[in-house]
């Protein structure tokens, strides 16, 4: 223990030292710092990208809350009546139908913003599964009364001018038709507030009577998050010997369905991190042993003046783990920069990256990473220089 | 007088371990672009090849994709007879309806599965499509349940292989054949009787689309003004082609992230290559020194430096190729967004895409270079040969 003591002590005294050598070639050091803070800031928005799609919690509501749809795909549906089985499921609070509307709101060519996504669904019970939700009061008894009406999520209204009142006539391809409606409420939600949701006995009526009475997805509020595995099971269970047979799962685990769909984003998050991370050590090898190399004779008059063969291999390992952990922070805090601008531009194509920021977790990781890659990077040349004899580096022409 | 370039060669030579890392740090940003590149490549190259320059595609009017257009048989009696259409090899008119549906299967590496395409269509279906053979097996036969597979379906899903049944709609589906597109988008969908499996999903009357041959480019034309145009039928024809031209939208997510990535690494390993070209320049102080008192101008010492730069990022250039080589004609999957299934394709590194890659990186190699060859020009010739 003792001993240990000692070599840290021995190794704080050169701190000024290794800070001497790193500012001794300042443009190198500066282009080696920029090369790594680039490539940090790479991993760092990689990373809060997995993070957002594959670690993040979900909300308390979103953990509570559970999905049903037909087995053989999402684009097809299960009968109406469905719901009223699935709720005699012991552990069910409330159960929703949902259904995807698809369909064109103004020229959706012409403008991007007009793409947002429409559902149809039953009001109250819409309240009841969707707690995360919040609108007025009478807004939301507006929305259960009329027939017609319709509510938008706040950022949805601020993008298009939506106000209470408005009239929109969304034109149908599902479901063919002209749809008008009336907005009567404006949502607030944490997780997603871009959606326009209408009544799903307004789709029912403009369907002939053998086409109504359809489900696309039913949403499941559960007592107790505990009970998911359970629940879910025992409702396929349910429709297991039935014509149409179902398939329950947790929102995060649907909502992350449709992220496998942009293609196998893990292997190919895996790939260029481990590039990048290939590219820093290249890198700062590259630095380490230049700087090494103009250094040779420097270091035989140290060890002429007593320094150690350790000493010396301690000090530019140290040096070069400093210098890519000054990569490592600078590429964090652009990363962190980033990750706010991208976040509203990948939230476009996965709704899970809307949330992603630059966690703690990450940030450490990045820098824990930085001083690895400098310490493996330096191992070669400090090893080098600490063997060379002491005559053949005062004698070496550099 | 320029400074021969057998010395820039023979200096990267000797400073061979730098010489390869930078070049490698300049390798992998390469590959990465590449490898977008040749995906997106790929995907297009699998759009191009689905379509028939002759076909038309006809949905119901607003529809966007098959997936969501309702085509009814009233319909297509109507358009059937119009004037334009091609013939059959047995005097048919080439008029295809189809029925669209997507399935979820479990693939062998997402066994929470992947969704397919599966199409109902009329034999005369068959006929229409491009460069479409059997690989195995036979065609479906109508009125049975029996479906035949694309290529890539076949390869990817383990459910689907010759022999097996798939389970959709009413129960069980024998897979009879596999065919094979080329590298087309049919090799991504499962194809089976439209009468069969339209009365499985109980839309016997309300199908997706039809897809019609025209006898000529000038036909063509007429026949899809004639089909938008006519206020009876409701519907919207545009040229196959362009149907699938859209699609490749689909891989917008992929290069958007693909080129970021590139954008940054490239940034990094320029800074890598100046950090390279610095140390070259005054490791060599003495020696440009020399080659300024042999009378050679300032001018061929910045040219000089500034090739060495591109040479070490044209061999860079050349690593990264080959790493990306041994992607090419691999098999991946990805979403497309217009018929919600999975669409299975090659990377395609074509000859263009590796010279972009190369020029990407003479590109980086340019930036870097410059103004380290600046700083070796502009040295004085005292002070370069004094220096250590």
């Amino acid at each position: 223990m003792p001993l240990a003591f000692r070599r840290i002590e021995k190794m704080l005294r050169y701190l000024p030292l290794v800070f001497k050598n790193t500012l001794r070639n300042r443009r190198r050091s500066l282009l080696t710092i920029c090369s790594i803070a680039a490539s940090f800031c790479l991993l760092g928005v990689l990373f809060a990208m997995y993070q957002a799609l594959f670690l993040a919690d979900p909300t308390p509501g979103q953990a509570r809350r559970l999905i049903t749809r037909n087995r053989v795909s999402l684009t097809q549906v299960m009968p109406a009546f469905y719901k009223q089985k699935i709720q005699t499921v012991p552990g069910i609070e409330a159960a929703v139908i949902t259904m995807w509307f698809g369909g064109q709101y103004k020229d959706e060519q012409a403008n991007r913003n007009n793409m947002f996504a429409r559902f149809a669904v039953e009001p109250e019970d819409f309240f009841k599964v969707q707690v995360d939700v919040q609108i007025p009061e009478d807004q939301k008894q507006a929305f259960i009364r009329e027939r017609s009406a319709c509510i938008v999520g706040r950022k949805l209204a601020d993008k298009l001018g939506f106000k209470i009142g408005d009239r929109i006539t969304l034109v149908g391809d599902i479901f063919p038709g002209n749809y008008d409606m009336t907005v009567r409420g404006i949502y607030d939600s944490s997780e997603d507030a871009e959606t326009l949701y209408f009544q799903l006995e307004y789709l029912y009526q403009s369907m002939p009577a053998s086409r109504r009475d359809f489900a696309g997805t039913i949403g499941i509020l559960l007592a107790s998050k505990d009970d998911a595995t359970r629940v879910a099971r025992e409702v396929d269970a349910m429709f297991a010997n039935a014509t149409v047979q179902t398939r329950t799962e947790t929102e995060q685990a649907f909502l992350l369905s449709f992220t496998s769909f942009l293609g196998n984003v893990k292997m190919f998050l895996f790939a260029i991190c481990g590039a990048v991370t290939f590219t820093i050590l290249l890198v700062s090898a590259n630095t380490m042993a230049m700087s090494v190399r103009e250094r040779v004779k420097e270091v035989g008059v140290m060890k002429t003046l007593g320094f150690s063969p350790g000493s010396v291999v301690g000090i530019i390992l140290s040096e070069a783990v400093v210098i890519s952990i000054a990569g490592a922070a600078l590429g964090c805090a652009l990363a962190a920069v980033l990750v706010r601008g991208l976040a509203e531009i990948a939230g476009a194509f996965s709704y899970q990256l809307r949330t992603m920021t630059l966690t703690p977790e990450a940030l450490m990781i990045c820098l824990a990473l930085g001083a690895v890659v400098g310490f493996v990077a330096a191992v070669v040349p400090a090893w080098g220089a600490a063997r060379t004899p002491i005559l053949d580096s005062l004698r070496y022409a550099g | 007088m320029a400074i021969p370039l057998s010395y820039n060669v023979r200096n990267l030579i000797v400073r061979r371990t730098t010489t390869l890392m930078t070049a490698l740090g300049i390798a992998l940003t390469v590959a990465v672009l590449l490898s977008v590149l040749a995906l997106v490549e790929g995907l297009r190259t699998a759009f191009q090849t689905s379509a028939h320059p002759l076909n038309i595609l006809v949905m119901r009017k607003g529809s966007t994709a098959e997936l969501n257009s309702n085509f009814t048989r009233a319909m297509f009696q109507d358009i059937k007879l119009k004037p334009g259409i091609a013939r059959s090899s047995a005097g048919e008119p080439m008029a295809s309806l189809e029925m669209v549906q997507v399935i979820n299967l479990p693939r062998v590496d997402a066994p929470e599965g992947a969704n397919v395409t599966i199409r109902g269509l009329p034999l005369v279906g068959t006929e229409i499509r491009p460069t479409l053979s059997m690989s195995a097996g036979r065609w479906f036969e109508p009125g049975k349940r029996e479906v035949v597979v694309g290529k890539s379906i076949a390869e990817r899903f383990p459910d689907a292989q010759l022999g097996r049944k798939l389970r959709f709609a009413r129960g069980d589906w024998e897979v009879v054949g596999v065919m094979d597109g080329g590298r087309s988008a049919v090799n991504s969908e499962i194809w089976g009787d439209l009468n069969q499996m339209s009365s499985d999903y109980n839309r016997s009357e309300v199908l997706s689309a039809a897809i019609v041959r025209a006898e000529d480019p000038v036909a063509m034309q007429a026949l899809i003004n004639d089909l938008s145009a006519d206020p009876k039928l409701n519907a919207v024809a545009k040229s196959e082609q362009s149907y699938f031209d859209a699609q490749t939208v689909s891989a917008a997510p992929v290069q958007f992230l693909g080129i970021f990535v590139s954008i940054i690494m490239a940034v990094g390993s320029c800074f890598a290559a100046m950090n390279t070209m610095y140390a070259a320049v005054s490791r060599r102080a003495k020696e440009i020194g020399t080659l300024r008192v042999l009378g050679f101008s300032r001018q061929s010492i910045l040219t000089s430096f500034f090739f060495e730069s591109l040479l070490l990022s044209l061999l860079g250039g050349l690593l990264g190729c080959l790493l990306v080589l041994p992607l090419n004609n691999i098999t991946t999957g990805i979403g497309n967004f217009v018929t919600f299934s999975e669409i299975s394709f090659n990377f395609s590194v074509t000859p263009v895409i590796m010279a972009m890659g190369v020029g990407f990186a003479l590109f980086l190699g340019a930036l870097g270079g410059l103004f380290p060859a600046r700083n070796a020009a502009r040295k004085e010739i005292l002070t370069a040969l004094r220096e250590a």
